[in-house]
C-alpha cells in the first residue's frame, strides 16, 4: 500500500522567506552588488565557473549571492542554469600557445624564454592577515614595466627537442567524449576524462593529487609550467561559412612533468599530467594535472595500486553536484522507508530473543 | 579576380566580426551613438541566449577535449535594404548581439562599411590594444631578473 502524504507547505514557504531574510543580513549594512563579487570576490567566481562548467562571471556572482556564498550551493544553481539553454556547437579548440599571459612560472627552467612571470599571485606572501583591508584604504596600482615580445614558449616544446619528453597527447577514438550528452562509461578516454576532472571539486582533486605525492601512486612530478591568461574564443559560424572569435576567456593551463622510468611499452622519458580549467584556478588545475598522470597508469604500463590510479573510483565521484546530491538527500522524508526498516529490525530483535531463550533453557530466564 | 575580392570581403567580414564581439557591451553602444544612424530592421533570429562546448587540447597541443561551456548570444537581423547580418559573441549581452547583426549587415554596403571601420572598429581596435599592453607591462613588472651570488675568493 502506498500512501501519499501532504502537509509542509506553509512551512516550506516561510522557510524559504526567511532564508531571504537571512541572506540578506543587517539592513544596516549595503547589499552586495553583483560588480563588487565578481571584482573583489573573483576567484570565487572562477570556482562556481569551472565546476559548475559554464563560462560566465556574472552568472557565478549572482548565484555565489543567491547561495549566501556556499560555493557548492552556487555550483549547483548555475549547473542547473545550464540545462534550460540550448547548446549552439562546439568551439575550435582554443590555443593556449598564444595566450595573453598574466603569469608564467616554470619549476624546471630557471630561464626559460619569455620568463618567469609572478602575476597576481599569494606566493611569496606571508599569510599574516592584513589590517588595512578591515579600513578600505585606497591601493595603488601595480607598477608597469617595459615588455618585450619574446613568444612565451611551452615548456613541453623545450624538452621535446631531445624526445626527452613524449607528445602532448592523442586519444584513440575518433569522437570526442562529451560527458554533457553521454552518459559515464568505464573505460573512459583521456579526453572524457579530462572533462570529468576540469568540472570536479577542487577539493577532492586537491586531496587525490596530494596522495599520489604521499606515494599512494607515485609519480614523481615536477610542475613543468603553469599559465594563466586570456585566450580567445572561435566558433565555426555554419550561416557565415567561416570561424569568428565570440570574446575572450581566462584559463590556467598547468603541464605537469613526472619522471617515468619506462615500461614494455614506452622508453624511459619525462610524461606529463595535463591542466586546463576556466579562472585563476591554479591549485585546481595542478590538481587536474596529478590525477590526469595517475589515472594514466594503464596507459602507460603501470601498476594500480592507489585510489587516484583508480578511474572508475576518481571520475564517479569527482563532481561535487552529483556528491551533494546524494549525501543531501538523505535529510529528505525517508518516513516510510524507517518504518519499514523499524519493523524489521523489531522482528530480527525477536527471532534473536526467541533462538537465545531456546539455548538457555533456563527456567528462570524465560521470565 | 572575383575570387580574391570575395576573399577579402570574407575576410574583412569575419575581422570585423570578431572585434565586435571581443568589445565592452557599453564601450559598442557609445559608439554605435556616435556613428549617429538608427537603420529599420528586422529581427530574423534573436536574439537568443545559450551555450558553446568549449574546447582545449590535451597537452596544449593534442587531442581535442571538451573542457566546459559558456554562454553565448546570437542573432540574425535583415536591413529594408534586404541585407542580412549575423553575430555570435560571449555573454549574454542581447542588446550587444543584436548591434553586432545591424552593424554585420550595414558593412554589406561599401560607403557605410568604411563609416563603420572609422567609427567603431579602429577605436575598438585600439582600446582593445590599450588594455592588453597595460596588461602585459603589468605582468612584465612581475618578471623575475635571477642574479648570481658568487661566494668565497677565487
Amino acid at each position: 500500500m502506498y500512501v501519499a502524504v501532504k502537509g509542509g507547505e506553509a512551512a516550506i514557504r516561510n522557510a524559504h522567506k526567511l532564508l531571504a531574510d537571512r541572506r540578506r543580513g543587517d539592513r544596516s549594512v549595503p547589499s552586495l552588488t553583483l560588480e563588487q563579487i565578481a571584482e573583489q570576490l573573483a576567484l570565487a567566481c572562477d570556482r562556481v565557473m569551472a565546476e559548475g562548467s559554464v563560462y560566465d562571471r556574472e552568472l557565478a556572482a549572482l548565484a555565489i549571492k543567491q547561495a549566501r556564498g556556499d560555493l557548492i550551493e552556487a555550483i549547483f544553481l548555475l549547473r542547473a542554469y545550464r540545462t534550460t539553454l540550448p547548446r549552439f556547437g562546439y568551439s575550435q579548440p582554443i590555443d593556449t600557445g598564444s595566450m595573453q599571459i598574466e603569469r608564467r612560472i616554470s619549476a624546471t627552467y630557471k630561464d626559460l624564454p619569455g620568463g618567469q612571470m609572478l602575476g597576481p599571485t599569494f606566493d611569496y606572501t606571508h599569510r599574516l592577515l592584513d589590517p588595512s583591508l578591515a579600513r578600505d584604504e585606497a591601493v595603488e596600482e601595480g607598477d608597469r614595466r617595459e615588455g618585450d615580445d619574446t613568444p612565451v614558449m611551452r615548456v613541453s616544446d623545450i624538452l621535446a627537442q631531445e624526445d626527452l619528453i613524449e607528445a602532448d597527447g592523442d586519444v584513440a577514438g575518433e569522437e570526442i567524449g562529451d560527458l554533457t550528452r553521454t552518459p559515464m562509461e568505464f573505460p573512459m578516454d583521456r579526453d572524457t576524462r579530462l572533462q570529468a576532472l576540469s568540472r570536479g571539486d577542487e577539493g577532492f582533486l586537491l586531496a587525490l593529487g596530494y596522495s599520489t605525492q604521499r606515494g599512494f601512486g607515485r609519480s614523481h612530478p615536477f610542475v613543468g609550467e603553469i599559465r594563466i591568461g586570456e585566450v580567445e574564443v572561435k566558433l565555426d559560424v555554419p550561416e557565415l561559412g567561416f570561424a569568428v572569435t565570440l570574446g575572450r576567456i581566462r584559463v590556467t593551463e598547468c603541464q605537469m612533468v613526472n619522471q617515468f622510468k619506462g615500461s614494455a611499452k614506452a622508453p624511459p622519458q619525462f610524461t606529463r599530467g595535463y591542466g586546463l580549467v576556466f579562472g585563476q584556478s591554479e591549485r585546481k588545475a595542478m590538481a587536474m594535472a596529478l590525477c590526469d598522470r595517475a589515472l594514466r597508469a594503464d596507459e602507460l604500463g603501470e601498476d594500480k595500486v592507489a585510489p587516484a590510479q583508480d578511474e572508475e573510483f576518481v571520475i564517479s565521484h569527482s563532481d561535487n553536484v552529483q556528491a551533494t546530491g546524494f549525501v543531501e538527500h538523505l535529510k529528505l522524508p525517508h518516513y516510510v522507508d524507517f518504518q519499514a526498516e523499524l519493523d524489521l529490525v523489531r522482528r530480527m530483535r525477536g527471532e534473536h530473543a526467541r533462538r537465545r531463550d531456546g539455548e538457555d533453557s533456563m527456567p528462570e530466564a524465560a521470565e | 579576380m572575383d575570387a580574391t575580392t570575395d576573399t577579402k570581403v570574407r575576410d574583412a567580414r569575419q575581422a570585423r566580426l570578431s572585434t565586435l564581439a571581443s568589445a565592452d557591451g557599453a564601450e559598442l553602444l557609445h559608439l554605435w551613438e556616435g556613428l549617429g544612424i538608427d537603420p529599420a530592421c528586422e529581427m530574423v533570429r534573436g536574439p537568443e541566449i545559450g551555450l558553446i562546448a568549449l574546447r582545449g587540447r590535451i597537452g596544449g597541443g593534442g587531442a581535442p577535449f571538451n573542457f566546459g561551456e559558456a554562454t553565448v548570444t546570437r542573432a540574425t537581423v535583415r536591413l529594408e535594404s534586404g541585407a542580412v547580418g549575423h553575430s555570435v559573441a560571449l555573454g549574454r549581452d542581447r542588446r550587444k548581439a543584436k548591434l553586432i547583426a545591424i552593424l554585420d549587415a550595414l558593412a554589406q554596403d561599401a560607403e557605410m562599411e568604411s563609416k563603420i571601420d572609422a567609427g567603431i572598429i579602429r577605436p575598438l581596435l585600439k582600446s582593445q590594444a590599450d588594455r592588453d599592453a597595460l596588461r602585459r607591462e603589468e605582468t612584465a613588472a612581475t618578471k623575475v631578473d635571477f642574479f648570481t651570488m658568487v661566494r668565497g675568493e677565487d
